[in-house]
C-alpha cells in the first residue's frame, strides 16, 4: 500500500459509475427466459432423435418452433456475453487485454447471434 | 493477467521446531506462519508444541503462550479476548475467524494458524488493514441527515431499531472481507462483504437521510456487483452475521427503484 497516495483518496477518486443494476437484471431476466426455451429445445431436439434431415426441417420451419428458436438464439446471445464480461472483469486486470477482451465478446455474440437467425430464416422460409 | 502460483519470494517455507519441555501428555502441534520483513528470507511456517494441560482453551491463550515462553518475537494482534474487538482476526485451521472465540479444542490435528488471506502481510500475522479501513471511510458510516435536527434525539420506534439486528453487531474484523474471491482478486475497486455491511447498516437506520445518496454511490459494477454470492463471507463471519443478505438487500433496493 505504500503508494504515498492517501488511501481514502484513492477509494474515493474511482467515485461511482451509477450502473450495473441494468447488467444485473438482464441477466437474471434472460436467465428465466433461458430456463424455459432451453428445456423446451432440449425436449425438441431428443423428440427429434430418430427424425431424418426433411423432418427435421419441416420442424423448424413450423412457425411456433421457429419463434422460439429465434426467441432462444436473442435470449442466450445476450445471456452469455453477460457472464463471460463478469469473468473477464473478475479475472483480467490488465486494463488493454480487459478492454479488448470485452469487445471481442460482444462482437463475436452479435455475429454468432446474426449467423445463427439467417439460418434460422433460411430454413424456415424455404429458400 | 491471472496469477496462479505464489511470486518466488512469497512461497512458505519450514521453519524452526520447537519441542515441548518434559513430561507433558496433553500435546498438541501448533504450526504458525512466520515472516520477517526485515531479514530478506521468505515466509516460513514454525511448529511448537505446547502442552494443551498448562494452556488455556482458546486459540488466543496458544498464541499468548507460545509468545509468553517459546519465541516472544512471535506478533500478533489481540486485545479484548472476547470476540468484541476484532483484533485477532486469522485464518486458524482454514477458515477466518478470531483467535479469542475459537476454541482449541475444535481442531483437530496440528492447529495450523496463517494471516488473513491475501491481505499484505507486515509480519507474522499482522496484515495491513489501510484499504479496509479506506473502504470503510468511503462509506461514510455516520448518520446523515438534511431535515433540521430535533431539540432531543432523533427518535426511532422498536421495529425500526430491530431492522439494525444482525448489522450493528458488525467488528469490523474482515475475516468476511479477507475470506472473499471477488475481494481477492479486485480489493482495490471492490468494497467487499464488510464495508457493504456497513453501508446497509446505515441505508437500513430508518433516522439516517442520505439512503438515496447511499444507494447512488453504491451502484457500480465494481463497488457492489463483484459480489457473485458465493457466501464465504456468511460462511466465515465469527459473530454470526450476514454480510451476503444484506448485500442482496442493497441490490433489492438498487433494482426496485429502477424499472
Amino acid at each position: 500500500m505504500a503508494t504515498g497516495r492517501n488511501p481514502l483518496a484513492m477509494q474515493m477518486a474511482r467515485g461511482s459509475s451509477r450502473e450495473g443494476v441494468g447488467h444485473w437484471k438482464l441477466q437474471r431476466l434472460t436467465s428465466i427466459a433461458n430456463l424455459i426455451l432451453i428445456v423446451w429445445f432440449v425436449i425438441s431436439v431428443l423428440a427429434l432423435s430418430n427424425a431424418n434431415y426433411a423432418e427435421t426441417r419441416a420442424w423448424l420451419a413450423a412457425p411456433s418452433n421457429t419463434i422460439l428458436m429465434i426467441l432462444l438464439v436473442i435470449s442466450t446471445y445476450i445471456h452469455a456475453p453477460l457472464g463471460l464480461q463478469v469473468v473477464i472483469e473478475d479475472y483480467v486486470h490488465h486494463e488493454g487485454a480487459k478492454m479488448a477482451a470485452l469487445a471481442a465478446i460482444k462482437l463475436l455474440a452479435v455475429g454468432l447471434a446474426v449467423a445463427s437467425l439467417v439460418a434460422i430464416l433460411k430454413v424456415s422460409l424455404g429458400s | 493477467m491471472v496469477e496462479f502460483a505464489l511470486p518466488k519470494n512469497s512461497r512458505v517455507e519450514r521453519g524452526k521446531e520447537h519441542k515441548a519441555g518434559h513430561g507433558g501428555t496433553n500435546l498438541k502441534q501448533v504450526q504458525v506462519y512466520r515472516y520477517e520483513p526485515e531479514d530478506g528470507k521468505n515466509p516460513h511456517v514454525d511448529t511448537f508444541e505446547i502442552d494443551l494441560d498448562k494452556c488455556g482453551p482458546m486459540v488466543l491463550d496458544a498464541l499468548i503462550k507460545i509468545k509468553t515462553e517459546i519465541d516472544s518475537s512471535l506478533t500478533f494482534r489481540r486485545s479484548c479476548r472476547e470476540g468484541i474487538c476484532g483484533s485477532c482476526a486469522m485464518n486458524i485451521d482454514g477458515h477466518n475467524t478470531l483467535a479469542c472465540t475459537k476454541a482449541i479444542g475444535e481442531v483437530k490435528g496440528p492447529l495450523k494458524i496463517y494471516p488473513l488471506p491475501h491481505m499484505q502481510v507486515i509480519k507474522d500475522l499482522v496484515v495491513d488493514f489501510t484499504q479496509f479501513w479506506a473502504q470503510y471511510e468511503s462509506i461514510q458510516p455516520w448518520l446523515q441527515t438534511y431535515t433540521t435536527s430535533p431539540e432531543k434525539e432523533r427518535r426511532q420506534s422498536p421495529d425500526d431499531r430491530q431492522k439494525l439486528d444482525g448489522l450493528y453487531e458488525c467488528i469490523l474484523c474482515a475475516c468476511c472481507s479477507t475470506s472473499c474471491p471477488s475481494y481477492w482478486w479486485n480489493s482495490d475497486k471492490y468494497l467487499g462483504p464488510a464495508a457493504l455491511l456497513q453501508a446497509y447498516r446505515w441505508i437500513a437506520d430508518s433516522r439516517d437521510e442520505a439512503t438515496g445518496d447511499r444507494l447512488d454511490e453504491l451502484e457500480d459494477p465494481f463497488k457492489l456487483y463483484r459480489c457473485h454470492t458465493i457466501m464465504n463471507c456468511t460462511n466465515s463471519c465469527p459473530k454470526g452475521l450476514n454480510p451476503a443478505q444484506a448485500i442482496g438487500s442493497i441490490k433489492q433496493m438498487i433494482a426496485e427503484r429502477k424499472t
